[in-house]
């Protein structure tokens, strides 16, 4: 399955529910455009939902950077909701864990965006 | 844990297309060796990761997608040694020259994290320029039996 993307709105936060995998190609490309939409609505707060991702390769990982990237440039926020254990180890190996503001609980996640 | 190897030894050997399929043929052959060998979850999906990660850097840096180019893949399970070999036909590069993802400086680019995240997940990882062209990775794991 390649990745699935919908979006919520609760509040003023644009929740992202990512599923599937994020890999070189159609997944990467996907999400990158996602983002980008909703950067281009002016949408400023968004929670990237990662709870359903079943694989992500360096290309997925690029992609959650330049996302985080787009958005910060805007004047926005991105962050991450319900990492798995394979998302969570690959962003502490590639020492991004710490870089994204990271949650495990969404309305907790919500409730941080100021 | 892994379990104990069920198979005996094992050889696959493919000629591939420079195409994204062909990287996900490579990473389902790779990880049936690997099943049959005995690897468990935790290295299935490291082994998955590095031959994913090699096959990318084959078919889009190596070989460019050039439909005349192939990449060659070779699957070893010896029992001891599970190896996998991609090599491609390309202009090969320098890998001494290629920026350490973990430095500050380059935290936060989109790309150039394949050959870390591979030698992260692999026991060993050797890369070398093969004549006439191109550039073959050997990635190794060790078997072990309980």
């Amino acid at each position: 399955m390649s990745v699935k993307l919908s979006t919520r709105q609760v509040g003023d936060v644009t929740v992202m529910d990512v599923a599937g995998r994020i890999t070189l190609g159609e997944g990467s490309s996907t999400l990158r455009d996602a983002l980008r939409g909703l950067v281009g609505k002016n949408q400023k707060k968004i929670l990237l939902n990662l709870g359903e991702v079943s694989y992500i390769d360096s290309s997925g990982i690029g992609e959650l950077v330049s996302g985080f990237t787009t958005v910060t440039n805007s004047g926005g926020n991105l962050k991450l909701l319900n990492l798995n254990k394979r998302v969570k180890d690959l962003l502490q190996i590639t020492k991004l864990y710490t870089v994204f503001d990271v949650h495990e609980d969404e309305a907790g996640a919500i409730r941080s965006f100021v | 844990m892994r379990e104990n190897a069920r198979h005996g030894p094992e050889t696959v050997e493919r000629f591939l297309d420079s195409t994204l399929e062909s990287v996900d043929n490579a990473e389902e052959l790779a990880v049936g060796v690997a099943k049959r060998a005995g690897f468990e979850e935790e290295d299935l999906m490291r082994i998955a990761m590095a031959v994913r990660e090699s096959m990318v850097n084959a078919v889009v840096h190596g070989n460019r997608y050039n439909a005349n180019k192939k990449v060659r893949l070779a699957v070893v399970n010896n029992l001891e040694r599970f190896t996998v070999r991609i090599a491609d036909e390309g202009e090969g590069f320098e890998y001494q020259e290629v920026p350490d993802p973990l430095a500050p400086e380059n935290l936060m680019r989109t790309s150039g994290r394949g050959l870390f995240l591979i030698r992260s997940f692999m026991d060993e990882f050797r890369i070398r320029r093969i004549e006439p062209g191109g550039t073959e990775v050997t990635l190794v794991k060790y078997v072990v039996s309980k």
